[in-house]
């Protein structure tokens, strides 16, 4: 079991520790971020990056920050599990990208670009993922229609006689 | 007068020897994005059996079809792919738009979403339901070959006619006022089938 004390005193911020049912979660400044998720792959053998993804709090009851961002990590020889949480604001709203660390945030990262806007400081290919090229918002954001602004019917019409 | 005619000859209008061919004939292309898919294919395996209205040739070539099944949801970065594959087919050619989502959007009323394929590309029928069961697909495409049976010409010209967009206008009031609200769009790059767009932000509309 990784040491929460422990942990602060190595990254030299503090960390908010909370639980709920099996899950351990810490919350760190956005600004220790790296160096935490450094520690955590080096030193204590949390080799696997499983998720990361984002929440947009908006509107939120009691939240402080606009953006969550969540790192899911597992340690596959212990199976210990642990959940990283960290907080964003527009409008820079970055981070420092985390495939220096496991090559598979690339797509979590870009994901998390194309839905939320949020950018990664150094990541190799930050572009959209899901949405095409040419979308210009981050439709998971809780300021974005459901229905979109009108990108779905941005398109030229093909009459019969005219194909 | 009589006109005496040899054996094995018979006479009709070049129209209806061209339609009885193509009708018969249909190559289907499956543009299958969604479950309806899976009912497309079972409406072409063994025990639905397509093969009896002559359409059993799937081909996965656009140039090699001359009928267009969409089945399924169209999204919008598919929809480019869509259109593209549609004028990519020679004449003549058909399209049948098959499910709700196909139809009209469905359940996914998202701004990912295309609300309807016959907004963007022409559709000659609709097949309902969700997805629809393959006795439907069957019956849309026997009405298919009704439809090329009664309006069919050799040259294509019932096709001519054809200059409007057949779905509705994407631009109603809902949609305008959303739309209202985004920096982005240049309103001379929206095109509308009912013409100009009203400008957003503009006088009284929306």
């Amino acid at each position: 079991m990784v040491d929460a004390l422990e942990l602060a005193a190595r990254i030299g911020s503090p960390l908010t520790e909370s639980t709920f049912r099996d899950n351990r979660r810490m919350d760190v400044a956005a600004t220790h971020i790296l160096p935490l998720l450094t520690t955590l792959k080096n030193d204590f053998g949390f080799n696997m990056l499983i998720d990361l993804t984002a929440v947009d709090y908006l509107e939120y009851e009691g939240a402080r920050d606009r953006f969550g961002v969540v790192y899911l990590l597992l340690n596959v020889d212990s199976g210990e599990r642990l959940i990283l949480r960290t907080a964003v604001n527009l409008p820079e709203a970055t981070l420092p990208t985390a495939t220096g660390l496991w090559r598979g945030a690339d797509w979590m990262e870009r994901e998390v670009f194309d839905m939320f806007g949020i950018r990664f400081a150094g990541h190799p290919d930050l572009r959209r993922i899901l949405m095409p090229d040419e979308f210009t918002e981050f439709p998971l954001r809780k300021d974005y229609p459901v229905k979109g602004r009108g990108e779905r019917h941005n398109f030229p019409v093909i009459t019969r006689a005219g194909s | 007068m009589a006109v005496g005619l040899p054996e094995n000859v018979f006479l009709t209008r070049l129209d209806a020897a061209a339609n009885w061919a193509r009708s018969n004939s249909l190559w289907p292309m499956p543009f299958a994005t969604a479950c309806c898919g899976i009912e497309l294919m079972a409406t072409a395996a063994s025990r639905y059996d397509l093969a009896r209205f002559g359409a059993e040739v799937m081909r996965f070539s656009p140039r090699q079809c001359d009928l267009l099944i969409v089945a399924g949801r169209v999204v919008m970065k598919m929809l480019p792919v869509l259109q593209r594959i549609w004028l990519q087919m020679p004449e003549p050619k058909w399209c049948i738009s098959m499910g709700a989502c196909a139809c009209s959007g469905g359940v996914f009323d998202s701004y990912a979403v295309v609300q309807g394929v016959d907004r963007f590309i022409p559709v000659d029928m609709y097949v309902p339901g969700c997805p629809p069961r393959p006795e439907q697909l069957l019956a849309a495409i026997i009405d298919m070959q009704e439809k090329i049976r009664a309006t069919g010409t050799v040259m294509g010209r019932e096709f001519m006619a054809r200059t409007s967009p057949m779905g509705p206008s994407p631009f109603d009031a809902d949609e305008l006022l959303r739309i209202k609200d985004a920096s982005f769009v240049q309103l001379g790059g929206l095109s509308s089938p009912m013409g100009s767009v009203p400008r957003a932000g503009g006088s009284n509309h929306g």
